[in-house]
């Protein structure tokens, strides 16, 4: 294991100095009418609560949501606006599915690094309680044709093209595009392939409740989370479920596969609302403020796969794009303190981790020499992920790194020694999103 | 929660009620930045062996364009907005006789939301008997008198201890806060007053500019209204509050510029996680302990899990809190900690809260030598009944009783209690040290 810190990059660094998110709650429950812009502001108001930000000008705020009304064009900015931040912070919209608040995460870093801000936020926020609902294309197609018409008699003619059937509403759907299938199809696709059992995956589930419970109990969430609406804690989170609990739940992705069906609404994770931030400075900024500095978010690297024809599982490009990072950091998984692999399904770490130890896949699909390695387990989500503190899309990627920062701060605290980790989120679309953290 | 007894009686009802002889309170004129510190002149009385600190005094006041008089004269309609009573040179009975029917005559004359104010010095150890009875007799005076009052007025008294001058600065301080609308629920209370000095002319706009301050407990309440009331005043402020509260935490804080911290004050590191959080601000210079909670419950009925918590939030914390600031060699602190009127006369139900509340006002007493050794003071403020969430949730009848007990007939708002601390808080009453101010409106229980 590697116990020197990682050569000093060519640019600044950039640093993590915080985060805050609101406790994440199912989908229906405590956020039901609360806007994404509702969300994703008081998430940055706890923020600027904790760094005594009010009426300070940041370098930028950069974020997301995955599921957004057309009207929400400038979410972030306008959050910005509802917040206590000087409005003359400026803001950006990302979206990259489930990677958008990592992903916004690196763009915001990168201008650290490169000298063009000193600060920055990065976030992301979703709501499936709140989500968009579209009307049908050929109501559209009618409407806006209406709307076109110059003569009553065009727009009456216009409107009488619209059938009953063209009324019903279309609701947002996280199904892939060009496959049709669901996440949880296609995943179901993945772990048939691995060869993952039922138990494997009732065992990721279990330890991420546990983590996450401990976790809180613990007081680690104290100054990474602000209460909302009532909300104190992740409303997901059973503290009390057990193995066999989990061994009872129905499987509800991979009926039609051949291989017995093994995804369950226990070990894949639920639709959830929230809302994250993280702050990022330059070490100078933050030094000048005197505010604490946690960890340093060292470098990142995203990937695609080929999902559509079939070549690859949807969910694995982080499988690809974890080596390219360490190789180009000079590091190898036994050098990494702190795995956090977003668990879309509790599959899909184990499908990542079953591809890194796998030889074979390694030369062909990775092209490596062999095997990458195998990742310990008594390091992975040590805290709790996905599958107990849930899943609002864009709000994970700020949830991991704020947990990340804090994990290796502590543990360099208590060691002495340098500490990293690893974040590894996957995203629809075949993508997938990268980074390291290493304490400052 | 809003006293509807207060606005109906000072509505169109009000001579309805006047006639009926029911109680009358009145509505209290509160602080508001840059209106006049007083309702009307001020009126400085005193006996003859007191005139020279009398000149002192009248002198002070006319430094804050007060219309001072010497004199009561006879201006018809003419309301005075306070009386001033210096007694600091009385050495007999005899010799207060002559300012005190002074101030009779002038009681019809006192406008509402009017002061009667005394200076006079404490009784010290080895004073002379009849000296220690002259000094001691004002007492008596004040407590009287703030039950004779109507109209919002109040009776109150400055203690001079360890031969503190008439315009030392702290006493200078607690004059202005006494005659000002900032202790407008402070009635019948007699603040003992060390000498003191400060470096430079004080902004009495902005008294806490410059300073560092913690607030426990300040997610709502009276909490609240202090860290609201510290950043009026100019301090930059620490908000603390369980993490459970973190969202109204989260809002004080960006209202006033502060910055939240969501701790457990019980927590060993508690102190740290303290320092830790103000040190990005400057330091700390104002620490109040205001976080508290209750668990009422007969004694003959009271379990563990009502009385270790009661203790371990509202006085144990604060022990070593204070302690590991100390030892962390932190200069200068000025310690505030919220005691309870219960804290002086018990209550019924409430043994643990009694204890740790008694147990406060003992800490401040005792820890002001410690605190003044590196340079701060430590004090505590003993609310009365004041309208929070909190005693919202008391019964009707019990609430109704306990705004009428008061000499002002009224429960206090939280923003009372949040004055009186910033005052003590402040440079100028560095000479304030280990006492217990009540806040109270003359709560008839106890001192």
């Amino acid at each position: 294991m590697s116990t020197t810190p990682s050569p000093v990059p060519s640019t600044r660094e950039a640093v993590i100095i915080g985060g805050n998110r609101i406790p994440f709650s199912r989908a229906g429950k405590k956020y039901v009418r609360t806007s994404n812009q509702d969300m994703f502001t008081a998430a940055l108001e706890g923020l600027v609560a904790r760094f005594g930000l009010q009426g300070e000008r940041l370098g930028e705020v950069a974020g997301g949501a995955v599921l957004k009304h057309s009207k929400n064009f400038n979410l972030v900015r306008e959050s910005v606006l509802g917040s206590s931040l000087a409005p003359t912070t400026p803001a950006y919209d990302v979206q990259q599915a489930c990677a958008t608040g990592l992903e916004a995460a690196i763009a915001v870093t990168n201008k650290i690094k490169l000298g063009q801000i000193e600060s920055a936020v990065a976030g992301g926020t979703d709501t499936v309680s709140d989500a968009p609902i579209v009307v049908s294309d050929r109501l559209r197609a009618a409407l806006l044709d209406a709307n076109h018409a110059r003569t009553t008699s065009a727009k009456i003619k216009a409107l009488l093209a619209i059938r009953p059937k063209d009324l019903a509403p279309v609701s947002p759907s996280t199904g892939e595009p060009r496959t049709h299938l669901s996440m949880g199809e296609h995943q179901a696709v993945t772990t048939a392939k691995w060869g993952i059992t039922r138990e494997a995956q009732d065992e990721i589930a279990f330890a991420s409740h546990q983590n996450l419970a401990r976790a809180w109990e613990a007081g680690f969430f104290d100054d990474l989370v602000t209460p909302y609406k009532g909300l104190t804690r992740d409303d997901n989170l059973r503290p009390d479920t057990s193995l066999e609990k989990l061994a009872k739940l129905r499987p509800v992705f991979g009926a039609s596969l051949d291989a017995p069906a093994t995804m369950t609404a226990g070990n894949s994770t639920p639709l959830t609302d929230g809302a994250s931030t993280v702050l990022f400075s330059s070490r100078e900024w933050a030094e000048e403020r005197e505010l604490p500095i946690l960890a340093k978010f060292v470098d990142a690297e995203t990937a695609a796969v080929d999902f559509v024809h079939g070549h690859e599982g949807l969910l694995m490009a982080p499988a690809a794009a974890v080596p390219r990072l360490l190789a180009r950091n000079g590091l190898a998984l036994e050098d990494i303190d702190f795995f956090e692999i977003h668990e879309a399904f509790a599959s899909t770490v184990l499908t990542t981790l079953a591809a890194w130890e796998d030889e074979e896949y390694c030369r062909t699909e990775l092209g490596l020499d062999g095997a990458f390695g195998k990742v310990d387990r008594s390091r992975l989500n040590v805290n709790g992920s996905s599958l107990a503190a849930g899943h609002p899309f864009a709000a994970t990627g700020g949830r991991i790194i704020a947990t990340a920062a804090k994990l290796v701060s502590t543990k360099a605290r208590e060691t002495g020694q340098p500490a990293r980790a690893l974040i590894s989120i996957c995203a629809a679309g075949g993508l997938g999103a990268v980074a390291l953290v290493e304490s400052a | 929660m809003t006293d509807s007894y207060l606005t109906l009686a000072n509505g169109t009802l009000k001579p309805v009620f006047k006639k009926l002889g029911l109680p009358q309170p009145a509505i209290l004129r509160r602080y508001r930045p840059g209106s006049p510190l007083t309702v009307g002149p001020v009126l400085v009385v005193a006996d003859d062996a007191s005139a020279a600190d009398a000149d002192a005094v009248a002198k002070t006041l006319s430094g804050w364009d007060v219309d001072v008089r010497r004199e009561a004269g006879d201006t018809p309609g003419e309301r005075f907005g306070a009386v001033v009573l210096v007694l600091t040179g009385a050495r007999t009975p005899e010799d207060v006789s002559a300012p005190v029917l002074t101030v009779a005559r002038t009681l019809r004359r006192l406008a509402g939301n009017g002061r009667v104010l005394t200076i006079s010095r404490a009784v010290a150890d080895g004073d002379a008997p009849v000296l220690a009875a002259t000094r001691g007799g004002v007492d008596g005076l004040v407590r009287s008198l703030g039950k004779e009052l109507r109209g919002g007025s109040t009776s109150n008294g400055i203690l001079l201890t360890d031969d503190a001058a008439v315009d030392s600065a702290s006493a200078v301080a607690a004059l202005r806060f006494f005659l000002s609308a900032k202790s407008a629920y402070v009635d019948g209370q007699l603040l003992p007053v060390g000498p003191a000095e400060v470096a430079g002319p004080v902004d009495w706009e902005h008294p806490l500019a410059g300073k560092v301050g913690v607030v426990t407990g300040a997610a709502r309440g009276i909490g609240a209204a202090i860290a609201r009331t510290m950043a009026r005043d100019g301090a930059k402020v620490v908000v603390i509050d369980v993490p459970q509260a973190g969202e109204a935490l989260a809002a004080v804080a960006n209202e006033i510029g502060g910055v939240a911290l969501q701790l457990d004050i019980t927590a060993q590191d508690a102190a740290d996680k303290i320092l830790a959080a103000t040190k990005p601000l400057g330091g700390l210079d104002i620490l109040v302990h205001n976080a508290g909670i209750t668990r009422d419950k007969l004694l003959a009925n009271m379990t563990a899990d009502k009385w270790d918590p009661v203790i371990a939030v509202n006085l144990t914390a604060q022990l070593r809190i204070n302690e590991r600031l100390l030892a962390a060699g932190v200069e200068g602190l000025r310690i505030v900690s919220l005691a309870s009127t219960t804290g002086f006369a018990g209550n019924r139900g409430q043994t643990n809260y009694g204890y740790t509340k008694a147990g406060v006002i003992a800490n401040a007493a005792a820890g002001a030598p410690v605190l003044a050794a590196a340079g701060g003071t430590t004090n505590a403020v003993a609310p009365g009944w004041i309208e929070t969430e909190m005693t919202a949730k008391v019964p009707a009848l019990t609430r109704t009783v306990a705004r009428r007990m008061p000499s002002l007939g009224q429960g206090g708002l939280p923003v009372d209690i949040a004055e009186a601390i910033c005052f003590l808080a402040s440079d100028p009453a560095a000479g304030i040290n280990g006492q217990t101010l009540r806040v109270c409106g003359q709560h008839m229980v106890g001192k």
